[in-house]
């Protein structure tokens, strides 16, 4: 069951490295991944799209990371869903011309095209960036490179947003019943 | 401008800002990218002691050792390379048992971050999945805020081990050292104070309760709630088990201790688990060592689970109440709810039938304990004179009995055998009494927390007891003890020339086939000699009190080496993955019996 989480991240060496050593080692699948600044400077946001049945275990898992100042799931009823890909093609069977009309109708627009090649890129639902990509593999489909996951609840839904206040106590000296007479 | 008599260098600023922490005691080694701090030690030597170890693990688990006798974070130093990778151990075992440990590293200078440079290791990098955080600290004027950050994270919520990564360049630079400084710690979150509506419901499951248990784990001892366990248990009347890391949490001589569960638990304990209705885990995490196959785990029962860190609550065991909160407060909480209830009822003028249905509950488990007596594995003595290892666990048992009236006693266990005869055999009445390695199972582990501990309790006597392969692992520390004056450690080895624990399985699983497990050794009183220590031989049954009294009274540290029975075991048993139910109970001698698959008495339940 494929479900996807977003964070925000403190902007600091190592947070995505613990972040993505924390998935592998308890054997959490990343589907995808992405990773960029955040409304908030200081804070990236991470969209993570996991398969794991049991997402509970892994948003506490998430949680705990001294970096990870929120974590949340979203749903696809909830949220807008995106993903941008650029996908290479070397036209087969076709005409660049008809493959850009192809394209069009998908909601594809050529970005770079020469002789050899044309790069599309389409941004739409991950099933419908899955659904192109996949179309045009027998139309001469050389590379894709697809952007991962990124959401946005609709509505007044907030995404993951930092808490402020960090409870602070100085270290305890021990509890008072905690001295072996 | 800044007066330049405010500049410190890195190292200084750190100095000042571990004893701005509390810290007092230190264990390392130094090396080349950690120099810089150990010049500047000196300067504070008279309030920062230093304690040269002769290997870093031993250092780590010093620290630890220090750490777990006293509540207090513990604090190793190493430098690069080897150094920090030598403290990984230690660290891991920090983690798997929630110790608050601060470790610190040197690190090669930051222009050389990332060339393979000499001793040049990433540490930060490699100690991620076994620490709570860890820092890279390469701007002199960041120490005082990692610092700070680094004992809060480890000490508060569920305590584990924080890295502190220090090029030598920012050892090195001079800054003015800003002490006024914010945490930066948005993403931490820890709980305390639970939610009323959890601790009520709770409360209102326990009223319901026919058969309740508690389950009474290390956060008890962390939080220092075992007063509050005390008064909950009493006021409730719910019989209480400890698991190997909740030892000392309830006095075991109180009517309503039951002893440990799991693995190596008394059988009416973990027949009480598979019987009761209702089931209270406070500050345990449901290790596979005390629940056999989890599936099969308390079937009858409503769990209730209390810890301080939500990613407990429903991991391995299913929660009908998940409880996010410290030990302390939400037992204080559930008090509070079970009193104001006693007192509606007496009030009303009606009975409280409860005590009388638990009462027969209790004498329900008692009844099974008479039938399946906790030692009874240990009354068949083999057809030899041989010194049997729970004569000598009787007789440190009952010293401990007799000898702490006064001062207080520490026992530290390695990993194995000797480990579980310990949790078994020794009756464990105060927090922090008994501290060994749980979750990592780090073999080596109990030598170098002794010297911590030794450390921490200064007026205590700290008892190690430990096999003869774990001992054989850190036992360099003896030199450790005898060059800080430590004159309070007393080393029992539990001495049986194998690799016990792991002999026991491959006797019980694997048609004695004792493959990698016969060990030898230097005779370990000269040894202790060697070092400068008291050392002892015992070899028969009616020296072993002697022994022990003399090490008790012993001026020096000292270690007796106990040559036991080579092929005792550690009964009763849940063979790995199986279910508590099945315990093996026995092994009939072997020359009793010339059917060599049908050795064992095997309790289905």
């Amino acid at each position: 069951m494929k479900h996807t989480l977003t964070a925000l991240l403190q902007d600091r060496p190592g947070a995505l490295n613990r972040t993505v050593s924390l998935f592998r080692r308890r054997g959490f699948n990343i589907e995808s991944l992405s990773v960029a600044p955040s409304e908030t400077p200081g804070l990236s946001r991470v969209t993570i799209v996991v398969d794991e049945p049991n997402i509970d275990r892994v948003v506490k898992q998430f949680t705990r990371l001294i970096e990870v100042v929120d974590v949340s799931e979203t749903t696809s009823q909830r949220a807008v869903e995106r993903e941008t890909a650029l996908v290479k093609v070397q036209p087969r069977g076709v005409t660049p011309a008809e493959l850009t009309a192809l394209g069009a109708a998908a909601g594809a627009r050529v970005v770079d095209a020469d002789e050899a090649a044309m790069i599309f890129e389409i941004t739409d639902t991950p099933d419908t960036v899955a659904t192109f990509v996949h179309g045009l593999r027998e139309l001469g489909l050389v590379a894709v490179t697809r952007t991962g996951r990124v959401v946005m609840p609709r509505g007044e839904v907030p995404l993951a947003i930092p808490t402020t206040s960090v409870p602070f106590t100085s270290q305890a000296d021990g509890a008072s019943d905690d001295v072996a007479a | 401008m800044t007066n330049a008599s405010e500049l410190r260098t890195g190292a200084q600023i750190l100095c000042e800002a571990l004893i701005r922490e509390g810290v007092e005691v230190m264990f390392g080694i130094p090396g080349g990218a950690i120099m810089p701090f150990y010049h500047a030690m000196w300067e504070y030597r008279d309030r920062l002691r230093h304690v040269l170890c002769r290997h870093e693990q031993g250092a780590g688990h010093a620290a630890e050792g220090y750490a777990r006798a006293s509540g207090r974070v513990g604090v190793c130093i190493a430098t690069s390379g080897p150094g920090a990778t030598n403290l990984v151990t230690p660290i891991a075992d920090a983690w798997m048992d929630s110790t608050p440990l601060v470790a610190i590293t040197g690190q090669v200078s930051s222009a050389l971050l990332g060339t393979d440079a000499f001793q040049e290791t990433d540490i930060t990098g490699i100690t991620i999945p076994i620490t709570k955080h860890g820092y890279l600290v390469t701007d002199a004027r960041d120490i005082p805020r990692v610092v700070r950050e680094a004992f809060h994270l480890a000490s508060t919520g569920r305590p584990g081990p924080v890295l502190i990564d220090v090029t030598k360049d920012a050892q090195q630079t001079r800054v003015a050292p800003n002490w006024d400084v914010e945490l930066d710690l948005p993403g931490y979150q820890f709980f305390t104070d639970p939610t009323p509506h959890a601790v009520h419901a709770a409360a209102t499951l326990l009223a319901g309760a026919v058969k309740p248990l508690i389950l009474a784990g290390n956060g008890v001892i962390q939080s220092g709630a075992s007063r509050q366990l005390l008064a909950f248990a009493e006021a409730t009347r719910v019989p209480v088990i400890t698991t190997l890391h909740g030892k000392g949490a309830f006095p075991e001589d109180h009517e309503l201790a039951l002893g440990m569960p799991g693995m190596h638990g008394w059988v009416h304990v973990n027949r009480a688990i598979q019987e009761c209705d209702l089931l209270i885990n406070i500050g345990g995490r449901f290790d596979d060592r005390v629940t056999g196959k989890a599936s099969t785990f308390a079937p009858k029962a409503r769990i209730v689970h209390v810890d301080v860190d939500g990613s407990e609550i429903g991991k391995l065991v299913r929660a009908d109440v998940g409880i996010v909160g410290d030990a302390r407060e939400v037992l204080s909480e559930l008090l509070r709810l079970v009193v104001a209830d006693a007192t509606l009822l007496r009030e009303a003028g009606r009975d409280d039938g409860r005590f009388r249905t638990r009462a027969l509950w209790l004498a329900e488990i008692r009844q099974m304990q008479t039938e399946h007596k906790p030692r009874q594995a240990y009354a068949q003595r083999p057809h030899t004179a041989a010194l049997m290892p729970h004569d000598v666990y009787d007789a440190l048992d009952a010293s401990l009995r007799d000898r702490t009236d006064g001062r207080g006693a520490r026992v530290i266990t390695d990993v194995g055998q000797h480990q579980m005869w310990a949790a078994q055999l020794i009756e464990w009445r105060k927090p922090r009494t008994h501290i060994t390695s749980g979750g990592a199972g780090t073999m080596g582990f109990a030598v170098p927390a002794a010297l911590g501990a030794a450390l921490a309790c200064p007026d205590e006597t700290i008892w190690v007891v430990v096999g003869d392969g774990g001992f054989q692992m850190t036992n360099q520390e003896l030199a450790t003890i005898r060059q800080e004056r430590v004159h309070n450690v007393k080393v029992a080895i539990i001495n049986n020339g194998y690799l016990g624990m792991v002999r026991q399985w491959q006797e019980l699983f694997e048609g004695r086939r004792y493959s990698g497990t016969p060990l030898s050794g230097p005779c370990f009183a000269r040894l202790a000699d060697a070092y400068g220590l008291r050392g002892l031989t015992v070899e028969r049954t009616e020296d072993v009190r002697d022994a022990i009294a003399l090490a008790w009274d012993h001026h020096e540290s000292v270690v007796i080496d106990f040559r036991v029975e080579r092929e005792a075991n550690v009964f009763p048993m849940v063979p790995a993955g199986k279910s508590i139910g099945e315990m093996i109970t026995a092994r009939h001698e072997p020359n009793d019996c010339n059917d060599r698959n049908n050795h064992h008495e095997t309790l289905r339940t």
